[in-house]
């Protein structure tokens, strides 16, 4: 067997960064592997965690997996801006910077805003529609797993092989075996693959435990703001995904198969790649940004102690924005030359969207007027989103006029507009998310004072690293350039960025250092509603950390923002006797499907057909070992029921 | 509070941007009456844009300063407020007719882009064909029978209809400073039409990812006076030799050769894939294209080899 081909370049010619990543992959997998072994807990690692299908496990996995890689992520964008500070740095080859920006994108949106929504959803979903998991916990956890083994996969790719260097967006011909002849894009097109039906399964659970699980009483419209996010982002989920499904499989035939779709040769059609990847990609964005108003939503209702403004403007703003989303892929490439009258088209469905939008600032801005405003750390997050979101949106319609577009596209200008939509859309989202709802699961609030200083290090540094890109595009920078001239004068407002990027990870690193912090010295709350009794919706009606079945008896709902009308009139949500609760078992198959469903992608990778074959036929075996099998849960007996509630003081049914 | 730091940051920068440093920054410092129109139309969007973040903006500042709670009393009880139909149709039509009124100006210029820039449609246009293969651009003049590589000589006051193709991946063809850019592809011809109304020297690029050396893929353009123009021509034909098939197949595949100069263009042997009609040829009809892809493709296969030695051009 030729070893040859696993060994990345970079090793070959000794690059240190290369190395340096090598040695602390297997540094870390030792001592990963070590820890367990030492403080036997390898058991529990797989009793609690690997064979779980509670959704709130499987949500702190899909959370913790996406810090991980926000950091890994991180760790490229802040080497991407270390190489631009000065003309002709020397800090990153060409092909190692093609490599990082590719990574950056990919891991960012696919690897981390997904996964971190999806792990909220996940958490919160259940508790906020009154339900005791979603409604297919066995496929939960296969989506988990999948998304989990595909991100594994690319992230491999740096020290095995090669990894993907035609941009997160891989157009053709560029990433056709022609020009990208090595094993890099093989793994964009397969580790991808796997991921994306991960999430493809989440849609249809959560859109099915929406429909069918709410608690007695909750109509659609008596829906938490973010349920009603959730069951949007999921439809959107499942017309687009299978856009994607079919296009990356239509590039692995290319690559690994030899057919002639995208190439260049042969009446291939490098631009019905572009075409498919953005049909897939715009609603992509809009599946990150959704669920972030949703947490939005929640959060500024919450601490301005006032009920959401515009409730039903909200919910159709949201449904328009999803039917939008489809309708505007090609402002991705006004520059391709389909005339005058497409680009018209899709121009004002662009800038139609601003309208939704815009309609959400305002109520946004009115549920906050004539409210009681509490600075908390997450209402920090969804303040600042409001202003710095702004100018994200209105540059974006600035965008979205096709003649201008044809001076901004591929410049520093775009790449300020979406990190500007996206990081105070999704990523500051996130985070308020998780400190909003972090006690539902630990049982406790991480530090505000920490929490605080985060959040101002980290939103003075984005603005600092994003606002000069503006500039710099208008000035002519492109995007995806490694290195510039000094004559082309963009060094200044390179160093500021580079300076703000630092910050930044300096920002997140807080927020870490807040988390473990908090596990440490933190008080107990003792109480569900651990936000000054200021909880509107059904997570905060259960107690804290929330029991293995969430709720002791199923509430029944008589309005929006039942449990906070509760509270005043001072009524009970519960009203049934405590009564035997139906669980679903823990299973191992889900996670040894992703782990086989992993060695089918890396042999699939390095075309390692027989391999393949093996691990494709294992695959097989599980889904028909699942088909054959009959597990019907089990019950949690009234007894243990009654034990655990008042184990929590008791008293709250 | 820092919210409204960061709105008197941003709106500085805005009024700097509209004041003083449009002629730093080159997109806002056009050169010719496609780039002037593009630079008129960003200006008046981020005017219009500039209103809406000030309402929002100030909206936002109000708001939070009077309904903090520290600013409360401690047992002042928020109201209940299911929303007004009138303030949320009012929020609705507002961004609706600023939309409308940036559709009417975008449909204008997106027509205007794809025409001879006005004040030019009667004039007879130039047609230069801009060509990319890895990480540098041919330009041949099929009126003037020469071809550069990796610099563009082009007359004042006329119109030049720039046609597009790729022997690689996607590239985009982009002089900010005489308008906007369009992409180059391997199966279709894509069409630009410029004017330069100033002699000078601008820059020309790449704009559209396309692998290792595209962050290189610059080429100066250099305005000349009609006159001028015709000199240059002439004094190419006399100086430069002919480009012959083997070496432009040998040009393909460099990655960084630096500026050259021929007496005859690429297209009399390896035509353009011209529009999109191309796509839809019959059988047999126009088959001469065909070999002329392959060859590309083989050309690539070679590429690797040669890397380490053709690298040492791009310090040229």
């Amino acid at each position: 067997m030729n070893w040859d081909k696993f060994i990345v370049d970079g090793l070959k010619h000794g690059d240190p960064l290369i190395i340096g990543a090598v040695i602390s992959i297997v540094l870390v997998s030792i001592a990963i592997v070590a820890g367990l072994t030492y403080f036997k807990k390898w058991g529990y690692l797989w009793r609690e965690w690997l064979t779980t299908v509670d959704h709130k496990k499987i949500g702190v996995m899909y959370i913790i997996s996406a810090l991980v890689m926000l950091f890994r992520g991180g760790a490229d964008g802040l080497m991407l801006r270390i190489q631009l500070t000065a003309p002709e740095a020397k800090f990153l080859t060409a092909q190692h910077y093609n490599e990082i920006f590719s990574a950056h994108g990919i891991i960012m949106i696919l690897f981390m805003a997904m996964p971190f929504i999806i792990g909220i959803m996940n958490v919160v979903i259940p508790l906020q529609i009154g339900a005791r998991d979603v409604a297919f916990p066995r496929l939960n956890a296969v989506s988990f797993w999948l998304f989990f083994f595909g991100a594994m996969l690319y992230n491999i790719a740096f020290v095995v092989g090669g990894a993907p260097d035609a941009g997160w967006t891989s157009y053709f011909p560029l990433a056709s075996t022609e020009f990208s002849p090595g094993v890099g894009n093989n793994y964009y097109a397969i580790a991808l693959q796997i991921a994306g039906l991960g999430t493809l399964m989440t849609g249809v659970n959560f859109i099915v435990t929406i429909m069918k699980m709410r608690a007695p009483g909750m109509t659609l419209m008596r829906m938490p703001m973010f349920t009603w996010s959730t069951l949007i982002t999921c439809i959107i989920i499942v017309f687009a995904f299978p856009v994607l499904t079919v296009a990356l499989a239509l590039m692995m035939f290319d690559r690994l198969f030899g057919s002639q779709f995208f190439t260049m040769a042969n009446g291939g059609m490098d631009m019905l790649w572009a075409n498919l990847f953005w049909v897939w990609g715009h609603p992509e964005v809009y599946i990150v940004i959704l669920p972030a108003f949703g947490i939005y939503s929640e959060i500024i209702s919450t601490f301005s102690r006032k009920n959401l403004y515009g409730y039903k403007s909200m919910v159709a703003s949201m449904a328009i924005i999803s039917l939008l989303s489809f309708l505007v892929w090609v402002h991705h490439f006004y520059t391709m030359g389909q005339g005058a009258a497409v680009n018209s088209f899709f121009s004002i469905t662009t800038m139609l969207i601003a309208v939704p939008t815009g309609v959400k600032i305002f109520n946004w801005l009115f549920t906050l007027r004539k409210g009681k405003i509490v600075f908390t750390t997450p209402m920090l997050y969804s303040l600042a989103f409001i202003p710095i979101f702004t100018l994200g949106g209105v540059t974006g319609v600035m965008l979205a006029m096709a003649s201008a577009d044809y001076q901004y596209h591929n410049t520093m200008f775009l790449v300020a507009h979406f990190h500007y939509v996206l990081i105070p859309g999704t990523v500051f989202a996130v985070i308020a998310g998780m400190y909003y709802w972090f006690p539902l699961i630990a049982g406790f609030k991480l530090n505000e004072r920490q929490g605080k200083a985060a959040f101002w290090t980290i939103a003075i540094s984005f603005n600092v690293t994003f606002l000069p890109l503006f500039f710099l595009g208008l000035d002519g920078m492109t995007r995806r350039q490694y290195t510039y001239s000094a004559e082309t004068g963009f060094g200044p407002l390179n160093l500021i960025a580079t300076i703000g990027s630092v910050g930044l990870m300096i920002g997140f690193a807080l927020v870490v250092y807040n988390i473990i912090w908090s596990f440490r010295h933190a008080p107990r709350e003792t109480k569900g509603d651990v936000w000054d009794g200021a909880g509107r919706t059904l997570e905060w009606a259960t107690h804290i950390p929330v029991p293995v079945y969430n709720f002791a008896v199923v509430p029944e709902v008589d309005r929006l923002d039942a449990f906070y009308f509760a509270k005043k009139e001072k009524r009970s949500l519960f009203k049934n006797k405590i009564e035997k609760i139906h669980m679903p078992s823990n299973n191992g198959q889900p996670f040894i499907l992703g782990a086989i469903f992993f060695f089918w992608g890396f042999f699939m990778v390095f075309s390692m057909w027989k391999s393949a074959i093996v691990a494709g036929i294992g695959v097989l075996i599980l889904l028909a070992m699942r088909t054959f099998e009959r597990d019907h849960g089990f019950y949690i007996p009234v007894d243990e029921v009654k034990k655990t509630e008042q184990s929590y003081g008791g008293d709250s049914v | 509070m820092k919210k409204k730091g960061s709105l008197l940051v941003i709106l500085t920068l805005l009024t700097l941007l509209l004041s003083g440093c449009t002629d730093e920054l080159i997109v806002l410092n056009p050169k010719g009456p496609a780039a002037e129109m593009l630079s008129e139309t960003i200006i008046f969007s981020v005017l219009m844009m500039a209103g809406v973040l000030v309402v929002v903006f100030t909206l936002f500042t109000i708001i939070l300063v009077k309904y903090r709670a520290s600013n409360s009393s401690p047992d002042y009880e928020p109201p209940h407020d299911e929303g007004s139909l009138k303030l949320e149709i009012t929020w609705t039509l507002i961004p609706i007719i600023i939309v409308t009124i940036l559709s009417v100006v975008t449909v204008k210029t997106t027509v205007a882009v794809e025409k001879p820039p006005a004040g030019y449609e009667n004039q007879k246009p130039m047609i230069i064909y801009a060509s990319s293969s890895n990480y540098k651009w041919h330009f041949s003049y099929p009126e003037q029978g020469i071809e550069t590589v990796n610099y563009l000589n082009i007359p004042t006051g006329q119109n030049i209809e720039f046609r597009l193709y790729s022997y690689g991946p996607i590239t985009s063809f982009w002089i900010p400073q005489l308008g906007g850019q369009k992409y180059a592809m391997s199966d279709m011809v894509t069409k630009l039409n410029l004017v330069a109304d100033t002699p000078g020297s601008m820059m020309g690029k790449n704009s559209n990812f396309s692998g290792r050396g595209f962050a290189k893929m610059e080429f100066e353009v250099l305005a000349m006076s009609p006159g001028e123009f015709d000199e240059w021509v002439n004094d190419v034909k006399k100086t430069a030799p002919p480009l012959t098939e083997e070496r432009f197949d040998e040009l393909l595949k460099i990655e960084f050769p630096g500026r050259e100069s021929y007496t005859s263009t690429h297209l009399e042997f390896r035509p353009a894939p011209e529009d999109h009609s191309s796509h839809f040829k019959k059988p047999g009809q126009k088959d001469e294209e065909q070999p002329s892809n392959n060859d590309n493709h083989e050309g690539h296969g070679e590429e690797n080899n040669q890397e380490t030695e053709v690298e040492d051009h791009s310090n040229h």
